[in-house]
């Protein structure tokens, strides 16, 4: 059975410096919950809190609904998944996995079938003689894996689990892990710093900064509708762009990019404007994601789109998409286009925007408007 | 041995740089010389008999090769007015030795491990308190030790001597296991938590498997400060428990008869074997142990 996890006014000091300051996350039975920030934050220290390998400051730490501030690890029925691994050097690869079984004295019989049941389904089945360092890093990490599979616990916990392999089997064990969830439906809290591993893995994702949780969504909701500017500008590669600038009311509401004198007004959304009321003149922060700038006429016509002319400075192709940065008012911007569309730099491009994909925040707080 | 990284890096070459080689390796020569050549002496008179020694020289070799002087100190030479030869103090060295090393290597160990690994208010003051036991000058505590072994009723025993080499061997140990354990992640610690074991579960599950590189340095240095000691042998022990070394230190100054260098050469190289031994077997484990063990996690 999953189990789900509460968090209530977690808070973590190392000394004077606190490193987590008041978390509160409920987390269902069976959620795949990621907590992303950039490094430092605080994400191993908090997942550590629930482990119980660190202790609380202050605050409750309930799983399966039994309040565990005190429980140490090994009764909190987690399995946790290491960054380096963490593998005992001088087992093999077969002691590495039961040693949790054998410090629980679990029958015999029952360990060989775990070990067989989860090394078969993670393709190890055929180092259990080897030690850690005869493996490759992919290796390892798929034993780690399965050191935490075979002892069937109620909740999972990982620790950048992905970030010592190289591009490509880390996307491979992604998607092993979203298949090993989706399977057997345990909770996960999975700890990354790698917004596309977030997305890509999560039910619910929790955006980690220096300490708090800045909001927790769903992946869709975390991208469309970020809260403020931090989580707007951590999730998408690559990121928001975001331009500074005022609202000015002239007959609708528009967008004025400062340092500007080409005279280059962003109209807002019907649908958003109808819900700001900022005075003239407000200082804002205009959010655009890089895919809603696009080469003018090359997608449908839809309504709030905008389109307006700018030199090409730089240009970036990735193949799929090419990535065109121009300049407005000094700031620079990234546009998201199709290959064939992009111009040389130096020449002319009239852009078109979604603005109705744009999100507008106030400069002082960040927060969303 | 495997082929290093550096060894394929290109030297300078030239008549300069040959003639420095040679220098560097008449240089080396003359090192391995100073070295050798005592051993040498004594391993060659060892074999000599005492004619061939009051006859010839120093430096030549034996013309006829006699262990004569071996068995005589094994079991015959006096010690003081005992003459059954080294091998009863052998025997004290070995029971004292023993123990002492396997002790203070066990408990630096765990010192080390609960030091790093088990961290707690104070550990660094502890742990500068213990490493000051490294920096006290024997002769110092001599006249506190040996009431304190008289109060514990083991003055003048091998047992004695055994706490006291386990006690001012602890300084070196935990400063041994302390800077080891500190390398091993502690991500190691936190999987082996997770999995369910306790402080003495890791330690002997996990902990000590992995430190076979730390328990040969540590084995190796406490053997060897142990059975060379003699202060604290010559201090705390009487007579029939003396180590070897003090009991060979009896064995050269016996005034009584003449003075059988061989006698004395093969008495000295029987005390100093054991050290020796250690070092060829431990030091094979320790190579062994670095390139079998030193897997990163
Ligand atoms: N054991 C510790 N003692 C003191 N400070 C720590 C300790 N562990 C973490 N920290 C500090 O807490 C902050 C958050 O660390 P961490 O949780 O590891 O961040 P993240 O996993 O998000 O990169 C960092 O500034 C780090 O220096
Ligand atoms: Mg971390």
């Amino acid at each position: 059975m999953a189990a789900g996890i509460r968090l209530e006014s977690v808070r973590k000091f190392f000394g004077a410096n606190e490193v987590i300051k008041g978390i509160d996350l409920e987390i269902e039975p069976g959620e795949f919950v990621v907590l992303v920030g950039p490094s430092g934050c605080g994400k191993s220290t908090l997942l550590n809190l629930i482990a119980g390998l660190e202790t609380l400051s202050s605050g409750h730490v309930f799983i399966g609904g039994q309040k565990v501030d005190t429980t140490p690890p090994r009764d909190r029925d987690i399995a946790m998944v290491f960054q380096s691994y963490a593998l005992y050097p001088t087992k093999t690869v077969r002691q590495n996995i039961t040693f949790g079984m054998e410090t629980r004295r679990i029958p015999k019989a029952h360990q060989d079938a775990a070990v067989e049941e989860f090394t078969h389904l993670l393709q190890i089945d055929r180092f259990l003689q080897r030690k850690p360092g005869q493996l490759s890093g992919g290796q390892r990490q798929r034993v780690a894996m399965g050191r935490a599979l075979v002892r069937n616990p109620a909740v999972f916990l990982f620790d950048e689990p992905l970030s010592n392999l190289d591009a490509k089997l880390r996307i491979e064990m992604r998607t092993e892990i979203k298949k090993l969830h989706q399977r057997l439906g345990k909770t996960a809290v999975y700890v990354t710093h790698d917004q596309i591993e977030a997305m890509t893995l999560a039910t619910r994702i929790a955006v980690m900064d220096n300490g708090h949780i800045r909001q927790v969504a769903d992946p869709a909701t975390i991208y469309e509708n970020p809260v403020d500017l931090f989580v707007a500008g951590f999730m998408g590669s690559p990121p928001m762009n975001m331009i500074r600038g005022r609202l000015v009311r002239d007959g609708g509401l528009f967008f004025a990019p400062l340092g500007d004198r080409d005279g280059v007004r962003f109209p807002i959304a019907a649908a958003e404007a109808a819900r700001i009321g900022a005075p003239d003149g407000q200082e804002v922060v205009l959010g655009l994601r890089p895919e809603t700038i696009f080469a003018a006429g090359t997608e449908l016509p839809g309504p709030d789109r905008f389109v307006f002319e700018r030199p090409v400075a730089v240009v970036e192709p990735t193949g799929p998409d090419t990535m065109i940065v121009f300049e407005i008012g000094g700031q620079d911007l990234i546009a998201r286009v199709r290959p064939e569309d992009a111009h040389p730099p130096g020449t002319p491009f009239r852009f078109e925007v979604d603005m109705g994909k744009a999100k507008l925040f106030d400069a002082g707080t960040g927060l969303r408007i | 041995m495997r082929r290093r990284r550096t060894s394929g890096i290109v030297r300078p070459s030239g008549p300069g740089a040959v003639m420095l080689r040679g220098l560097l390796f008449a240089v080396l020569a003359l090192f391995c010389l100073y070295y050798l050549v005592p051993l040498f002496v004594m391993v060659a008179t060892s074999l000599k008999s005492l004619e061939e020694i009051r006859a010839g020289s120093f430096l030549s070799l034996p013309r006829e090769i006699t262990f004569d002087a071996w068995g005589k100190a094994w079991n015959a030479a006096c010690v003081g007015v005992r003459c059954d030869g080294l091998e009863p103090y052998v025997w004290n060295s070995v029971l004292m030795t023993v123990p002492a090393v396997a002790i203070s290597t066990i408990l630096g160990a765990l010192n080390g491990y609960a030091l790093t690994k088990w961290r707690f208010p104070g550990a660094d003051i502890i742990f500068a308190l213990i490493l000051f036991g490294a920096f006290i000058p024997f002769q110092v505590i001599l006249l506190p030790m040996a009431r304190t072994l008289g109060q514990l009723g083991l003055a003048g025993s091998v047992p004695g001597l055994i706490l006291v080499h386990t006690v001012y061997g602890l300084a070196f140990t935990t400063l041994f296991f302390r800077n080891f354990f500190i390398g091993v992640s502690d991500g190691i610690l936190q999987a082996a938590k997770v999995d369910g074991a306790g402080f003495f579960g890791i330690f002997f599950g996990i902990v000590l498997p992995m430190s076979l590189p730390a328990i040969v340095v540590t084995v190796i240095w406490q053997f060897t400060q142990i059975w060379n000691d003699f202060l604290f042998g010559v201090a705390f022990t009487v007579g029939d428990s003396n180590p070897v070394t003090v009991a060979l230190n009896n064995v050269v100054n016996t005034s009584t008869g003449v003075k059988e260098y061989n006698v004395d050469m093969a008495a000295a190289i029987i005390a100093g074997l054991p050290t020796l031994l250690v070092y060829v077997v431990a030091g094979a484990y320790f190579v062994r142990g670095l390139s079998a063990g030193a897997v990163k996690g």
